[in-house]
């Protein structure tokens, strides 16, 4: 299929380690340092942030709420508090400007465990289409928040993965990491990138936040692509890129603008030709003029208002 | 290819793209519905609550407070005396939800009842100000075969613990049959001014102990909406409410009356000012 041992290598001769690299290092230590702030309280007593990603207080003054775990929370028919609501407040006007799931690559614990699962599943060339529709999870979103309505009682913070392991690495695990074991299983074993791209309903609310957020990843410079796939192989939702990619002549524009795309920018990474960037949604109209001329600025000045 | 060839299969019911939308849907419903189904059973047996398990000062009624509670174990962190705890995955609590278990640690009612305080969502409820007023549970001395002043000793552990010393738990005496001649000093709980607090368990001398705080929802009975007491009817209203009360006669010689209700048998005086022997 192809002789390249990993997607990537072609973009680290080209543009060296740290420009292949830059946006998942970016990544990694954003989510990690996120886990690091809620885990210097307990572990040395510094209380910068307390709680958990479910609702936590920053400084002692700065409430965040998590807006999924809220609704859910809405469904059952309670009212909270305004520290919630505030929270919340807070916590939306962040991704509607940074991309919904942004929360999903940048911030959340999990999805060290997906991506540990997708590279090893890789790796063991365990292969294989999945027959489980990327819909599911809003199906799934759907019914976490009907059932409480009936039975007036938070239904997934029972099993939510995300709030289990975040918690439990900070108030204690229990059990909990039979939950984790079960999405890694699942992501290794059963379906390429099963649990986030198919299934969790927290991602799933998270896209629907995001659906018109401000930064983008874009491809102005589309026309260099050299159809290596290197993006396709590493993107969790490669389902968004290729129409981007591709179907410029259809009318569509520049901007990755699916809300599925977590901006990871991984694809900026890999990317020989250096065709993605970190953008803005704005000005996503199609080039009159797709020759070469036009993609040596194509910052600005090429696209027709 | 990335993209699998949606006209591998072809069809006879609709073209192949209707055709995989709807088989993708149904699965899509059918996994989803399966997954709720599971939820569904999960999550009404994590509704109860282990009888030894006590939630915070000012929590909301189960289950409106697993509607409420958003698990973020605020409460917890800004407990002083560490005696709540969120419970894990396996726990026989609600998963992430705040608890005490009061032979461990009790609560100390703080003044300013921080772990309410610092509650973003309301499941502990924000209008509690008073900490005598929060109901945890109520202490019920359920073993009297073990607990020492069942025994005619004078243990009163318990009572000298309880924040709400001579309210919540009062000391009724009553006469000691084993050993013909002693008082029994009887520790009795008092649900008006019984907080739940858990000291008076957590203080119990005994190896189990023998007085335990269990939920409202546990020990608290509940008398019929239409009971009424006639006395408390009588009182409210002033006089009886069935039939004017017939004054009682009792048959004495001259010159003596009975007051039943205050002073008993009165002499009446005759004309000269000589009480009628
Ligand atoms: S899809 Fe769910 S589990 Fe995956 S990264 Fe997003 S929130 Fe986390
Ligand atoms: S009242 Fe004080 S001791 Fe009791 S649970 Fe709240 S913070 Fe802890
Ligand atoms: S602070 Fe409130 S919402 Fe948070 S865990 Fe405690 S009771 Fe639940
Ligand atoms: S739980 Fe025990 S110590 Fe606390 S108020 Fe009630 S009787 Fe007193
Ligand atoms: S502390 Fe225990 S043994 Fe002592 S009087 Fe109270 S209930 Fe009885």
């Amino acid at each position: 299929m192809n002789s390249k041992a990993y997607p990537g290598q072609e973009a680290i001769i080209a543009n060296g380690w740290w420009l292949a690299n830059r946006w998942l290092i970016s990544r990694r230590l954003s989510q990690v340092g996120v886990l690091g702030l809620f885990l210097i309280g307990p572990w040395f007593g510094w209380w910068f942030v307390e709680g958990n990603l479910s609702s936590s207080l920053i400084l002692g003054i700065l409430p965040l709420s998590d807006p999924y775990v809220f609704l859910q929370s809405l469904a059952t028919g309670h009212w909270p508090e305004t520290a919630a609501i505030t929270g919340v407040l807070m916590v939306v006007s962040f991704y509607l400007i940074v991309g919904g799931r942004a929360y999903c690559a940048w911030v959340c614990p999990v999805n060290l465990v997906t991506d540990a699962a997708f590279w090893l599943r890789d790796r063991l060339g365990l292969g294989g289409a999945s027959s489980l529709s990327r819909k599911t999870r809003y199906w799934l979103l759907g019914a976490t928040l009907l059932i409480p309505v009936v039975s007036g009682q938070i239904i997934w913070e029972l099993v939510n993965p995300v709030s289990m392991l975040h918690r439990g690495l900070i108030f204690g695990f229990g059990a909990a990491w039979v939950v984790l074991l079960a999405v890694f299983i699942f992501d290794l074993f059963v379906t390429r990138r099963g649990w986030c791209s198919h299934l969790c309903p927290m991602g799933a609310f998270y896209s629907l936040l995001g659906t018109h957020s401000v930064i983008r990843v874009r491809a102005d410079n589309r026309i260099a692509c050299n159809d290596c796939l290197d993006c396709y192989k590493v993107c969790p939702e490669q389902q968004i890129i290729r129409p981007v990619l591709k179907e410029a002549d259809k009318g569509t524009g520049p901007v990755i603008d699916s809300a599925n795309c977590t901006n990871c920018g991984r694809c900026i990474d890999v990317c020989a030709p250096n065709i993605f960037h970190m953008g803005l949604r704005f000005n996503n109209k199609v080039s009159v003029n797709t020759n070469r001329s036009d993609r040596s600025n194509h910052s600005s000045g090429v696209e027709v208002l | 290819m990335i993209k699998h060839q949606a006209h591998a299969k072809s069809s006879t019911s609709g073209s192949p793209a209707r055709r995989r939308f709807l088989q993708d849907s149904s699965r899509s419903i059918g996994i989803v519905a399966l997954m709720s189904l599971g939820l569904g059973i999960y999550s009404k047996q994590s509704r109860s609550l282990p009888a030894d398990a006590l939630r915070p000062p000012g929590a909301l009624k189960e289950p409106d407070f697993l509607g409420a509670c958003l698990r973020c174990g605020l409460c917890v962190r800004d407990c002083p005396y560490d005696t709540l705890g969120l419970a894990t995955a396996g726990d026989d609590v609600n998963t992430g939800t705040p608890y005490f278990k009061a032979r461990e640690v009790p609560c100390e009612m703080c003044d300013d009842i921080p772990c309410v305080v610092a509650c973003p969502s309301g499941a502990l409820d924000k209008s509690l100000i008073n900490i005598d007023d929060a109901r945890m549970g109520l202490a019920v001395l359920f073993d009297q075969e073990n607990c020492l002043n069942f025994q005619g000793l004078r243990c009163d552990v318990c009572y000298r613990v309880c924040p709400a010393i001579n309210q919540a738990i009062t000391l009724e005496h009553r006469s000691n049959q084993r050993s013909g001649k002693h008082a029994m000093f009887i520790p009795t709980v008092n649900s008006d001014h019984c907080t739940g607090c858990g000291k008076c368990e957590h203080a119990c001398v005994l190896e189990e102990a023998a007085i335990k705080i269990f939920p409202l929802s546990l020990v608290a009975g509940k008398a019929d909406d239409h009971y009424r007491m006639g006395w408390e009817e009588k009182s409210q209203h002033g006089s009886s409410l069935v039939a004017p009360d017939q004054e009682h006669l009792y048959n004495l010689p001259s010159g003596q009356r009975y007051d039943y209700d205050k002073e008993g048998l009165i002499f009446e005086e005759n004309s000269s000012g000589e009480a009628i022997q």
